[in-house]
C-alpha cells in the first residue's frame, strides 16, 4: 500500500481509457520491480485473461465483463507504458473484450433473444478449451519422461563394439602391390618435364581453360596421368592465381564440387573465398 | 525347442540387448517363430514379475516391451552425470498437449486454442524430439501440415496407447449451461404441462 501511496505522488502508473490510473487496483497488486517478469511469465492474452479470472474467483461461465475489460485493459496498458514488447494478439483481445461489453449493453430486442448467444459464448469456449490444454500440459510434464526420469536399458554387447572388416589374404596383397609399381613405372616416365614445370607456366593453363568465363570443376582442371608433380604444381597455380584474385572458387556447402571461374574483368575484390 | 525357462532367458537377453521396445513379432522371431505370441506374453509377465524390486523393470509400451530404469532411482543417476536434461518451456507443452489432445491439427488450430502465434522452433523442438510429425495436409487454402504425436511419443513417456493420457479436466462440465440453446431434454422438463412456451435462458450481467 505504500508503495501505491509513493506512485500517485510522482507519475499515473497507468492509463485505462484516457483516465490516469495512479493506484493499481487492490486485487491486482503487484510490486512494481516484480511486473516485468511476472507480465513475461504469461503465454498470451487468453493466459492472462484466466489468470484475471481465477485470480478474481468469479464463475467462468458468468464473467463480468466491465471489470473484466477494466482489468485487462490496465494490464496492457502497463506493458506498453514499460515498453515491454507487447504482441499483437494483446490488443486484439482487448478488442474483442470492449466488442462483446458493448455488445452486452445494448437491449435485446425480444424476439431476438430466443436463438441469439450470449455474447460471452465464444470467449467463454475459448477459455475453457484454452485451461483445459493448459492444465493438460502441466499432467504431460508430470508423467515420466524418457532420459529426465528414467531410462533405457542397453547392456554392453560385445558384437556392438567389434565393425566387422573385410577379409584380406596375402594374394590381394601382392596385388594390390604390383598394381602401385606398375603405375609408378607409368608416372617416371613423365618425369622428365619436372624440371619445366612452373608454377607460373600452370597458372596461364589454367586461365586458358578458364578463358570461356564458365565455372568450371575444380577437378577437372588436373590432369592425373601426368603424374603428383603435376597435379602438386596444378594446385599451387590455383592457389596463386586465387590469391592474385584472378580467379573466383567456389562451394556451395562441405563435400560438395568445388567450382572454379575466372574473374570477370573490372571486379577487383579482395580475393574473399580463398581458404 | 527351448523349455520355457530357457525361452525366458532368451527373452530377457534380447530385451536387455536393446534399447528400442520390441515388439511381439519382434521377438517371436527369436524363436523362429515357434513359440506363439500368448506363450511370449506369458512369459513377458513373468519376466516382468521376476524383476520387481530391482532398480530396473520391465515395461509394456506402444512399440512394446523394454528395460527401463525405475524413475525413483533417477536422481542417484544424475549424480554420476550431472547434466541435466533440459525441461521443455510453457510453449513447448502446451503445443504438445494440443496435439496430443486433438491430434490431427494444424498450426493454425494450435494457435487458435493457444491465441497467440506458434514459432517455428517450438514444433522443430517437438519434431526433433521424434515426439509429432506430419500425417497430412488439410484440404484448405495453404494445405496446411497435420500434425500428429508418434509412438515414441507414447515411448517415452510410458504409454501405450493415447487413451493413457491423462484425463482432460472436467472444467467443461457445466459449459453446456453458458449456451443459451436449450437441450431438448431440458425444454421438456420445462415444459412440464406440455406448453410450449420457450424458456429465456440467456441473461445479461
Amino acid at each position: 500500500m505504500t508503495l501505491a501511496l509513493v506512485h500517485s505522488t510522482a507519475q499515473p502508473i497507468a492509463k485505462v481509457r484516457g483516465a490516469p490510473l495512479h493506484e493499481l487496483p487492490p486485487d491486482l497488486y503487484i510490486p512494481p520491480e516484480a511486473l516485468e517478469v511476472f507480465l513475461e511469465t504469461f503465454e498470451g492474452p487468453l493466459d492472462l485473461l484466466l489468470y484475471l479470472i481465477r485470480k478474481a474467483d468469479v464463475d467462468i461461465l458468468d464473467i463480468p465483463m466491465a471489470r473484466l475489460t477494466e482489468q485487462y485493459l490496465a494490464y496492457v496498458e502497463t506493458m506498453r507504458s514499460r515498453n515491454l514488447e507487447l504482441a499483437a494478439e494483446y490488443l486484439v483481445m482487448a478488442a474483442m473484450l470492449m466488442e462483446i461489453k458493448s455488445r452486452m449493453l445494448l437491449p435485446r430486442p425480444k424476439a431476438a433473444d430466443d436463438g441469439e448467444l450470449d455474447p460471452r459464448a465464444e470467449l467463454v469456449r475459448r477459455l475453457l478449451e484454452y485451461e483445459r490444454m493448459k492444465l493438460a500440459a502441466q499432467k504431460l510434464d508430470r508423467l515420466p519422461q524418457r532420459d529426465r526420469d528414467f531410462q533405457a536399458v542397453e547392456v554392453w554387447i560385445e558384437q556392438s563394439l567389434v565393425t566387422r572388416l573385410p577379409n584380406v589374404n596375402a594374394a590381394d596383397l601382392e596385388n594390390a602391390w604390383r598394381s602401385l609399381l606398375a603405375r609408378a613405372r607409368l608416372r617416371r616416365h613423365h618425369r622428365v618435364t619436372r624440371d619445366e614445370l612452373s608454377v607460373r607456366e600452370h597458372m596461364a593453363i589454367i586461365l586458358r581453360q578458364l578463358a570461356s568465363g564458365e565455372f568450371r570443376e575444380f577437378a577437372e582442371l588436373f590432369d592425373p596421368w601426368r603424374g603428383v608433380s603435376v597435379l602438386v604444381v596444378t594446385f599451387l597455380a590455383l592457389l596463386e592465381l586465387a590469391r592474385e584474385g584472378l580467379i573466383d572458387v567456389t562451394q556451395a556447402e562441405p563435400y560438395a564440387p568445388i567450382y572454379v571461374k575466372q574473374r570477370a574483368a573490372g571486379a577487383e575484390t579482395p580475393a574473399s573465398e580463398t581458404s | 525347442m527351448l523349455s520355457p525357462a530357457e525361452a525366458k532367458v532368451v527373452l530377457e537377453t534380447a530385451l536387455l540387448a536393446t534399447r528400442e521396445p520390441l515388439a511381439i513379432a519382434d521377438l517371436r522371431k527369436l524363436f523362429d517363430q515357434e513359440i506363439g505370441g500368448d506363450t511370449i506374453r506369458r512369459l513377458l509377465e513373468e519376466l516382468r514379475e521376476d524383476w520387481t524390486g530391482r532398480g530396473v523393470e520391465l515395461v509394456n509400451l506402444a512399440s512394446g516391451w523394454r528395460f527401463q530404469t525405475r524413475a525413483e532411482y533417477q536422481r542417484y543417476l544424475d549424480r554420476i552425470d550431472p547434466e541435466k536434461a533440459p525441461r521443455y518451456s510453457r510453449a513447448v507443452l502446451e503445443t504438445l498437449a494440443i496435439i496430443a489432445y486433438r491430434q490431427p491439427v494444424t498450426r493454425g488450430d494450435i494457435e487458435e486454442i493457444r491465441g497467440v502465434t506458434v514459432s517455428p522452433g517450438i514444433v522443430h523442438a517437438l519434431e526433433a524430439r521424434g515426439w509429432i510429425d506430419v500425417v497430412g495436409h488439410r484440404e484448405t487454402p495453404g494445405r496446411p501440415a497435420l500434425y500428429a504425436t508418434t509412438k515414441v511419443f507414447l515411448d517415452d513417456l510410458g504409454l501405450r496407447s493415447l487413451q493413457e493420457l491423462p484425463p482432460l479436466e472436467e472444467i467443461a462440465k457445466s459449459l453446456e449451461l453458458a449456451t443459451p440453446a436449450p437441450e431438448p431434454s431440458e425444454q421438456r422438463a420445462d415444459a412440464g404441462g406440455g406448453e410450449t412456451a420457450p424458456a429465456v435462458v440467456a441473461s445479461a450481467a
